[in-house]
């Protein structure tokens, strides 16, 4: 499929994932010197662990952002800590166990809150705050029970709650990762289902996809993905660390292959930086430190991004004013100068800014500095090169209208009419030719 | 039209509830092959409701559906749907393209990608609709307009025998208006059946021939010749149409 050349915004992209990897790197030295942090084995597995937490969440939270469900994140995460809590009572402090408990728990949630909304009339917002409320308050109360339990004191459940990346060993890596292949790989292989599924349910159901059991699987990746970030997060902030990422990538791009990539790439980059800073006191909680790390890429992204970005928005706003003004200008003082005459008549200045005052003072600019007009005095003048211009965009303007009328008879292919454009730009030869041939046959 | 031609499409008893009260009731259909059917009918007539029940999207509380005499589950690839335009998010990070394509995933069925071949059935479709310059555009880039013949280009390359299109008229302008007319009429001359949910009374004689009359119940089904007559539709619409076919004016309550 790859064969046409990459677009501006495609390099964009892969630009955009190299300055953060660069970025990601030339914060290792950073660090050492700015907080003293040490390299050290420990500080080494909680960067890993940290950024491989972030690369899965930041993927998967981009379907939750799409569909809307980023609530649904929250309410997940927050109903995982019983589970948690239920998995230590009986089984240990076994992080496989621990998880397992909390996905169970994430999971059976979302299963309760699929049944509210198919048989009663409660909204998704409240169907899910219900169960968020409920499921954490359940949480809360079996820890202070496992607190109370004397020689269950230290289980250190609380780090369940705002995250603890200083507690992953590299035992835990080996999980963190095997669980993430796993959920990166079911993501891949079902790629385009869960795209046509959340970009249109209907339209999958009617072409014979079992949307139900693409949503749940969806769902459970999700679930997957967010009990895993627990240990990093906590069952509070998880959802930040799920949205954040999706939220920043989807500045940037207009395709969901690269959201994907992009939000998995500021994921690690957050649970990377966030984990590390966080590991240099213990007392530091993660979940905090990683929301703050991706926060800033969400407001750097909304500021900076090309396309939907507001630094980019609004430069492009000026070039077009500045592109308009400037076609506008000419095509003014073309009119004045052939209705009074021929071409090459002064036009007075008091016409000219009387149309357009501001804007016409900015095309005015960029035409004399273009050589397209000069100055006479008090009136302007269309310079030879000046009425060669004019004459090819009133040509263009006459060809968009034949254009208009005739494209269905003559059958020429259909465009979005873009008056602005030349129009020998954007039609074939072929197509030009036989509008040529129009003007002959119809001069006016 | 005769008696003989296959039914494309044949309904019996579908009746369809949204908290028990009855959206569409007790409907019995049959269309025939390679006829353009509008159905109309007023707002909350349940014409997209029978529609979705009718592709198994939603619910059925009674009633049987066959397509060319085979189930719904045995037919669906020869079933394609043109939802109501504003189902879905248009700000989905997406192009043309891309959502025309998604027209193939059926066929390709599970974990198998679109590849060359597909793409270029979509880029053959979006030249039938006349988007072929908006092909990689950002779909949120796109007019009321574009989205119902990217919609309807989707459906094209799902290359189906029966047809179901939501309100594809809706919004559009008399260019856009024209260029569905054509499509249809192409999809009529390839024996396609094409069933189109349509609100402009006015020219439903000139694009359909055959016509469904729907108020919760069928009112009329039929050749349009039939079918549309201003009792029918008054039968549909009650005394709040007034204006109809032939520029004839039909005095409410007449
Ligand atoms: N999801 C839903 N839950 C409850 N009621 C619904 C739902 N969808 C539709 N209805 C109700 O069912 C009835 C039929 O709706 P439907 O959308 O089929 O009408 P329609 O004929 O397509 O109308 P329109 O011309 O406005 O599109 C309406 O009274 C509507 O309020
Ligand atoms: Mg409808």
């Amino acid at each position: 499929m790859k064969v046409k050349p990459m677009s501006a915004e495609d390099k964009r992209v892969w630009l955009t994932i190299a300055g953060i990897v660069v970025l990601g790197i030339c914060f290792l030295p950073i660090g050492q010197w700015l907080f003293g942090i040490r390299y050290t084995y420990t500080v080494r597995v909680v960067a890993l662990g940290g950024s491989i937490l972030g690369v899965i969440s930041g993927a998967l939270g981009c379907f939750a952002v799409l569909r809307r469900e980023s609530l649904m994140g929250d309410a997940l995460s927050h109903a995982a800590l019983p589970g948690v809590a239920v998995a230590f009572l009986l089984a240990g402090r076994d992080l496989g166990v621990l998880l397992i408990g909390a996905g169970i728990a994430s999971w059976i949630a979302l299963r309760f809150i699929s049944a509210l909304l198919g048989t009663t009339r409660l909204k998704q917002d409240a169907a899910m705050g219900i169960v968020l409320a409920s499921w954490f308050a359940g949480g809360i109360a079996l820890l202070a029970y496992i607190q109370s339990i004397p020689d269950a004191s230290q289980a250190g459940l609380d780090r369940f709650i705002f995250g603890q990346a200083a507690a992953i060993i590299e035992s835990d890596l080996l999980l963190i990762s095997g669980a993430g292949v796993v959920v990166l790989l079911a993501l891949a292989l079902f790629w385009k289902e869960f795209k046509l599924v959340t970009f249109d349910q209907e339209f999958a159901g009617a072409n014979g996809f079992q949307v139900g059991l693409i949503n749940t699987l969806l769902s459970t990746l999700i679930v997957i993905a967010i009990v895993l970030g627990l240990q990093l997060a906590g069952v509070i902030l998880m959802v930040g660390i799920l949205i954040a990422p999706g939220i920043a990538a989807r500045q940037w791009t207009r395709k969901l292959n690269h959201m994907v990539i992009l939000a998995a790439v500021f994921g690690a980059f957050a649970g990377g930086v966030g984990a590390v800073i966080s590991a240099i006191d213990a007392d530091i909680p993660t979940g905090p430190m990683i929301i703050v790390v991706a926060f800033t890429l969400v407001l750097a992204s909304i500021a900076l991004a090309p396309g939907r970005g507001l630094l980019w928005s609004s430069w492009r706003r000026r070039l077009d004013s500045r592109r308009f003004a400037r076609q506008n200008a000419l095509r003014d003082l073309y009119r004045y100068a052939l209705s009074h005459g021929s071409p090459a008549t002064p036009v007075p200045d008091t016409f000219v800014r009387g149309i357009g005052d501001r804007s016409a003072a900015l095309g005015l600019r960029q035409l004399l500095s273009a050589g397209l007009v000069e100055t006479m005095g008090d009136n302007w003048r269309l310079t030879d090169a000046g009425i060669e211009a004019a004459r090819r965009d009133a040509h263009s303007l006459r060809l968009w209208d034949l254009y208009r009328l005739y494209a269905d008879d003559m059958d020429l292919p259909l465009l979005g009419e873009d008056r602005h454009l030349d129009i020998r730009d954007v039609l074939p030869a072929d197509a030009i030719g036989q509008l040529e041939a129009m003007t002959e046959q119809r001069p006016n | 039209m005769n008696d003989r031609a296959p039914l494309a499409l044949s309904v019996e008893d579908l009746t369809v509830a949204y908290h028990s009260k009855p959206a569409i009731w007790d409907i019995d259909l049959g269309v025939p092959e390679g006829v353009l059917m509008a159905i109309v009918g007023p707002n909350g007539a349940g014409k997209s409701t029978l529609i979705k029940a009718v592709l198994n999207l939603i619910p059925r509380a009674a009633g049987t559906v066959s397509f060319y005499g085979s189930p719904y589950e045995q037919a669906r690839s020869l079933v394609g749907y043109v939802p109501q335009r504003g189902s879905v998010d248009w700000d989905f990070p997406t192009s043309v393209l891309d959502v025309v394509t998604m027209g193939l995933y059926g066929k390709l069925g599970w974990l198998r990608r679109p590849r060359r071949k597909e793409r270029d059935l979509a880029l053959f479709a979006l030249e039938q609709v006349g988007l072929l310059d908006l092909v990689d555009r950002q779909i949120s880039q796109l007019s009321g307009g574009q989205q119902q013949r990217t919609f309807l280009a989707r459906a094209l390359v799902q290359d189906a025998q029966i047809y179901f299109m939501d309100e594809p008229f809706a919004a559009v302008d008399a260019i856009t208006e024209r260029a569905i007319v054509k499509i249809l009429h192409q999809l009529k001359e390839r024996g396609k059946t094409v069933l189109v949910v349509h609100h402009d009374l006015q020219t439903v004689e000139d694009y359909f021939d055959w016509v469904t009359l729907l108020n919760v119940e069928v009112v009329a089904s039929g050749p349009a010749a039939e079918v549309f007559t201003p009792e029918n539709l008054q039968k549909t619409y009650g005394g709040r149409v007034s204006y109809l076919h032939d520029g004839q004016v039909l005095a409410a309550g007449d």
